[in-house]
């Protein structure tokens, strides 16, 4: 009788269950299609592409294109694949990530706990840059880059990409200091220690999560950006991205699609290893901020 | 030569004045307690005294140098917070020796410090935890340690047992005063908690406003409160005030009370002189509720009782006493009498007043009446 009550109510309620989970795979499998279309394609030889389905399993697994892709896919009369870009965007990314995260922790621990007279009206205008298009900055950086000697250099890009981000690593690392009671930067004083000790010696070791949160988000940014990469770049400097989209658009006899599609995994690699590794931390950081003393 | 000097201080933000021309003495191994409602300056001068707040008039001199322009790490300070402040980052050992390790004290007088710091507190087993892996107690002496690790001149406390719960902050206000009495410092204690001045103090220093306004031994502000807010503040219940008219009955002035069942008087104590030349006017009579209370344990012995039979409005037993609460001249008054007696809400009650501590004040002025 027991059973019977139970299996009854235990029906309706899986049944429900198996149509939520059914339409969550039905969504992955779409989301995920094109990932697998793009990984199968760069496997396939041409032949295979042009006789077979775009969502049919290579016959035969080739990684010919992935190191065409990588090591010698021309772009005009330059066949040198994407690995000098590759290497272009890890250079100016690193230190554009680092520094502007450096500044960003900086700025978010003087704006909490350094207040000064205006303290917040200079945080509200830093968050309006979070607002600002990049487009509305091309013009008035390339005179400034130009002004300073930078224009058309790694580290011109490097210092466009820091002064861009500064605005969302401040916020993220002011909302995250926001909550150390103010009281452990007077015990610090009063324990002897100064500004730059505070900051290195207690207040640093403090922010692993939002550090990690800030480093994702701003690699993410970086890596994938195109725009300033366009811009501000040309020719052996350019990024990743700007190159990716040359290979796709230059116009020889044959469009290789397997080659297309591994350049733009090889494009996409950094950040999507990235999320892997540390996506776990990435949330985990979002949702911490309390410091309980 | 003070531990403390604090020397006409004033401090003001923009058009706010939050501390009024303070003056104040703390002699050497003194524990005193800044006590008053929120918004008073205490904390504002505890800060001040520590240098993380700067002083717009008047001087502070720590063991006899003025320290107006010194940062707080030159003061000879170390303070507590409400916080605790521990550094979430480092362990317990860490903690406390942070203060030292910035100063480049040598590694063998930490490793003393430590030694020394953790058998006072008694917390050896605890120095490689995190503070996350601490009680609120225990993280409270922690906070204690390493301001104690330095053996500074002054000690500042700042509301230290405000976070945590009733039973430990008894057990604490125990410990502290202990400490205090092992190493004898000189210690300036922040709290708006009046038992805590109560119970800890050499001296009660009783703050309204950004303005002193007594300071005295916990005996005397209780016994002999400076004006009516001083009077009120201190002591749990509080004290009753009845505004009642003044009269001179066989020479000698007193108040005139009523209850439901009419008007009677209560004689002042007659050191109170200035009540001589008020007769007919108003005042407000303060008299504490354990000086109202039930019959038997004054069978005469004391010359300065006036008895009435007076009809209970509600009853709060606490344990050790019973509060009853009664009506004079359409006010509730408390009253604190045995927790044996039969008292009942409604039904009538004998109580003795003790006029011998009756205290006076004027209604406008608010000042004690002498």
């Amino acid at each position: 009788m027991v059973d019977h009550a139970r299996a009854e109510s235990a029906g309706p309620r899986s049944i429900g269950r198996a149509v939520v989970y059914g339409l969550l795979i039905l969504v992955a499998l779409y989301y995920l299609a094109p990932l697998f279309v793009m990984l199968a394609t760069s496997v396939k030889s041409l032949d295979e592409i042009r006789s077979g389905s775009l969502v049919s399993l290579p016959a035969r697994v080739s990684f010919d294109a992935w190191s065409k892709a990588w090591g010698s896919a021309c772009t005009g009369a330059d066949c040198s694949g994407l690995k000098g870009n590759f290497w272009n965007s890890v250079r100016f990314v690193l230190p554009a990530v680092v520094i502007s995260s450096l500044i960003g922790a900086f700025n978010g621990y003087v704006l909490t706990l350094w207040r000064f007279r205006g303290s917040d009206a200079l945080f509200t205008l830093l968050l309006v840059g979070c607002f600002i298009p990049f487009q509305v900055v091309l013009l008035p950086m390339a005179q400034t880059l130009g002004w300073l000697g930078l224009a058309n250099t790694t580290t011109g890009l490097v210092f466009v990409h820091v002064v861009y981000g500064l605005a969302f690593t401040t916020l993220f690392f002011r909302n995250f200091y926001v909550s150390i009671p103010e009281e452990m930067v007077k015990a610090a004083r009063i324990d002897g220690a100064g500004f730059f000790i505070i900051f290195w010696r207690i207040i640093l070791p403090l922010s692993p999560p939002i550090i990690v949160v800030c480093f994702i988000w701003q690699f993410t940014q970086i890596w994938n950006d195109f725009l300033f990469g366009v811009v501000f770049s040309s020719g052996e400097r350019q990024p990743i991205t700007v190159a990716l989209n040359n290979l796709v658009n230059t116009s020889t006899a044959v469009k290789e699609y397997n080659v297309d599609m591994a350049a733009a995994i090889i494009a996409a690699m950094p950040t999507l290893v990235l999320y892997v590794v540390a996506g776990k931390y990435f949330v985990r950081g979002l949702t911490a901020g309390s410091v309980k003393g | 030569m003070g531990a403390l000097s604090i020397r006409n201080v004033v401090k003001r933000f923009g058009e706010t004045t939050i501390l009024k021309r303070i003056s104040l003495e703390v002699g050497d191994g003194e524990f005193v307690i800044l006590v008053g409602p929120s918004g008073c300056g205490k904390s504002t001068l505890l800060n001040m005294i520590a240098g993380l707040d700067t002083t717009t008039e008047g001087e502070i001199a720590i063991g006899g140098r003025v320290v107006n322009d010194l940062p707080p790490k030159d003061r000879d300070i170390a303070m507590v917070f409400q916080s605790y402040a521990l550094y979430p980052t480092m362990n317990v050992r860490e903690n406390i020796l942070f203060g030292l390790r910035i100063r480049k004290t040598k590694p063998r007088q930490m490793e003393a410090a430590l030694a020394r710091v953790a058998k006072t507190l008694q917390m050896e087993h605890l120095l490689e935890r995190k503070p996350s892996q601490l009680s609120g107690g225990q993280r409270q002496r922690v906070a204690m340690g390493r301001a104690l690790a330095r053996d500074p001149a002054l000690f500042l406390f700042d509301e230290p047992l405000s976070n945590l719960d009733a039973k430990l902050r008894v057990d604490m206000r125990t410990e502290i005063k202990l400490l205090h009495e092992r190493v004898g410092k000189t210690i300036v204690y922040v709290t708006h908690d009046q038992i805590e001045a109560m119970t800890l103090g050499d001296r009660i220093v009783v703050m309204k406003e950004g303005e002193i306004r007594q300071v005295g031994t916990p005996q005397q502000v209780y016994g002999d409160p400076a004006d009516l807010f001083v009077a009120g503040f201190i002591g749990s219940p509080s004290m009753n005030f009845v505004r009642c008219r003044v009269e001179v009955r066989d020479h000698r002035p007193g108040a005139v009370l009523r209850d439901e069942t009419g008007e009677f008087f209560v004689p002042a104590p007659p050191d109170v002189a200035g009540l001589d030349a008020m007769a007919g006017a108003d005042v407000i009579l303060g008299l504490r509720p354990e000086q109202i209370t039930d019959k038997d344990p004054y069978t005469g012995s004391n010359p300065h009782l006036v008895q009435r039979t007076t009809q209970i409005e509600m009853v709060q037993p606490t344990g050790p006493d019973t509060l009853v609460i009664i009506r004079l001249n359409d006010m509730p008054v408390t009253c604190r009498v045995h927790p044996d007696t039969e008292a009942r809400a409604g039904h009538a009650l004998d109580l003795v007043f003790d006029v011998s501590k009756l205290v006076f004040f004027d209604p406008g002025t608010e000042k004690r009446i002498r």
